[in-house]
């Protein structure tokens, strides 16, 4: 993959941050940055804390009584943090997309998805509507499939079209951070690998932190790398030096397969 | 059974003999206890059907069904179910025109919102609602129900569809709400966590999300509603009043068809007589109609379900 510069300004970065479920210390003073317009990866065995850290970021832990967040996450430019309890969760997931493990299209039509965060934020008029949907399914590589049928259910979808429309669900809102909770954990190869062109065409326009298993997945899609083991983190840097040159001897035992 | 230390193989062998005989056995005490239940069911539809066959010697099934009187008491008498139908279907409006929103709420309430201490309270309540003889409820639409309405409305007799129809509702409520609940908290939580995730309030998530999810145990629940309204008979034969009424204004007393059935098997007729097979029929109509209910919610559960 062409990477032509690397560096850009920061979208968010935690600040020792730790998280609790009840009296379980679950992240330990992560410190990660996350670059503006590009694909950071989280890797790690599992119950490493990955997909916790992602979870934190739109305070999905909110949902579960007996979490406790500590430290910041702090947003740019406005400079917000975000795991504040005194900031709003519904305001926080506004800016932010999500797309699960597990493709969850809501029970309702395949228009009817993707206009739903439209419908959340208020947004009435018809033809701002139809626009939007029809371009966060453009941008989603689905439209072609579905432009036919955009009043069928959702569930009638194929598992890789599923995944396809909830990423649709997110672009539709325009939003400023994309999280992908092991997006193509659930697919089979061909649509894993459509996912995985997606999210390649999407870092032109979004930030993108993603959760993978797939370690090859991980040097394919990101530009940069976040090896966490126990709720540490213990290794950060651009993907090719992660996978190539890893300074921690722990980072390059998983890399190699010696454990994990 | 043998001692479990000989192990000579004839021993071993009559053993499972013994086993499969004891498996056979019961198999068959199971297969007896479950066709009691058919069994009740294909004898109470073969005497509907046996009687009401004699009694549709006497009267033609058209006047059955198209004639405006019910009067078996009469010395002319005339036998039209329509009378006996609108009051059924109108009190079971009303009572679902209650149930149905306020069941949906708590529901909504208890799945979406309540803290799980207050659904520990909450619920044992409406389970206690659900239990109560509903011969109670009837006295309650009487004699407080009914005087509280016509303080209102003074023009509103002492029996009415009204009265009955509200306190039933109030009776069908735990249904509504309890089937309701166990559809709505079946919802994964990835439907959930994902509506959250596109910024939803948490009454969006339960309104726009949930509910709709659970829809296809929503409406079994709002069906099973209906067939206990139709079907419901101490409450409509103590408040609504004892005469039947051509009518659907919900201010008028009126008889159901449940509530008939009742007065002739209290002895108001001579056993026999065609007046007395006349319930027959009439319990034959209650129960095709409920039926025709349970019917349109086995479909209606088949055409909406989501598959998770």
């Amino acid at each position: 993959m062409a990477k032509t510069e690397l560096k850009t300004e920061l979208k968010a970065e935690t600040r020792d941050f730790n998280f609790y479920y009840g009296d379980f210390h679950a992240l330990k003073k992560v410190n990660l940055p996350v670059l503006d317009k590009r694909v950071t990866a989280l890797i790690g065995p599992s119950g490493c804390g990955k997909s916790t850290l992602l979870r934190s970021f739109n305070r999905m832990h909110d949902l579960y009584p007996g979490n406790r967040y500590e430290g910041a996450i702090v947003f740019h430019p406005d400079n917000t943090n975000i795991v504040d309890l005194k900031v709003d969760p519904i305001e926080v997931r506004m800016r932010i997309g999500m797309v699960f493990q597990k493709p969850n299209p809501f029970p309702k039509s395949i228009f009817e998805n993707v206009a739903y965060g439209l419908k959340v934020r208020g947004e009435r008029s018809r033809s701002v509507i139809e626009g939007r949907v029809e371009s966060a399914l453009r941008g989603a590589s689905l439209w072609n499939e579905v432009k036919d049928r955009l009043q069928q259910p959702a569930t009638a979808l194929s598992g890789g079209q599923q995944q396809r429309l909830c990423i649709a669900r997110c672009l539709a809102t325009d939003p400023e951070l994309l999280l992908f909770d092991e997006p193509t954990s659930a697919l089979d190869p061909i649509a894993t690998a459509n996912i995985e062109e997606l999210i390649t065409e999407l870092r032109e326009k979004v930030t993108i932190l993603i959760v993978t298993h797939n370690m090859q997945q991980a040097a394919r899609i990101s530009d940069f790398t976040a090896y966490m083991y126990v709720g540490e983190l213990v290794e950060y840097g651009v993907t090719g030096d992660i996978f190539t040159k890893p300074v921690k001897k722990e980072t390059e035992d998983y890399i190699t397969g010696r454990f994990g | 059974m043998s001692s479990m230390h000989t192990t000579t193989v004839s021993e071993r062998l009559s053993r499972k003999l013994s086993r499969n005989v004891r498996e056979r056995a019961i198999e068959l005490v199971l297969f007896l206890a479950a066709s009691v239940s058919v069994l009740t069911t294909i004898g109470i539809i073969w005497i509907l059907i046996f009687e009401s066959y004699h009694f549709f010697e006497h009267v033609p099934v058209w006047d059955f069904l198209t004639d405006t009187m019910w009067t078996p008491l009469f010395s002319t008498p005339r036998y039209g179910i329509l009378p006996l139908l609108l009051g059924t279907v109108t009190t079971s409006l009303v009572a679902l025109a209650v149930a149905v929103p306020l069941g949906t709420v708590i529901a909504i309430y208890i799945s979406e919102f309540a803290s799980p201490r207050v659904r520990e309270i909450v619920k044992p309540f409406l389970e206690l609602l659900g239990g109560v003889p509903t011969i109670v409820y009837g006295y309650f639409a009487l004699t407080v129900v009914s005087p509280v309405l016509q303080y209102f409305f003074p023009s509103l007799p002492g029996f009415s569809m009204l009265a009955a129809g509200l306190v039933m509702g109030i009776a069908i409520v735990p249904y509504i709400s309890s089937l309701s609940e166990d559809a709505m908290r079946a919802v994964p939580m990835s439907l959930r966590e994902g509506a959250y995730a596109m910024g939803s309030t948490r009454f969006q998530t339960a309104v726009r999300v949930v509910l709709p999810a659970a829809i296809s145990g929503v409406l079994s629940a709002y069906i099973l509603g209906i067939s206990r309204a139709v079907g419901e008979t101490m409450i409509v034969a103590v408040a609504a009043g004892m005469q039947p009424n051509f009518t659907m204004d919900p201010t008028q007393p009126a008889q159901t068809i449940s509530a008939y059935i009742v007065q002739v098997a209290m002895g108001d007729l001579p056993h026999g007589s065609i007046g007395y097979q006349s319930i027959f029929a009439a319990g034959l109509s209650l129960m095709l109609l409920t039926l025709f209910f349970n019917i349109m919610g086995h479909l209606i559960r088949r055409r909406y379900r989501e598959a998770y």
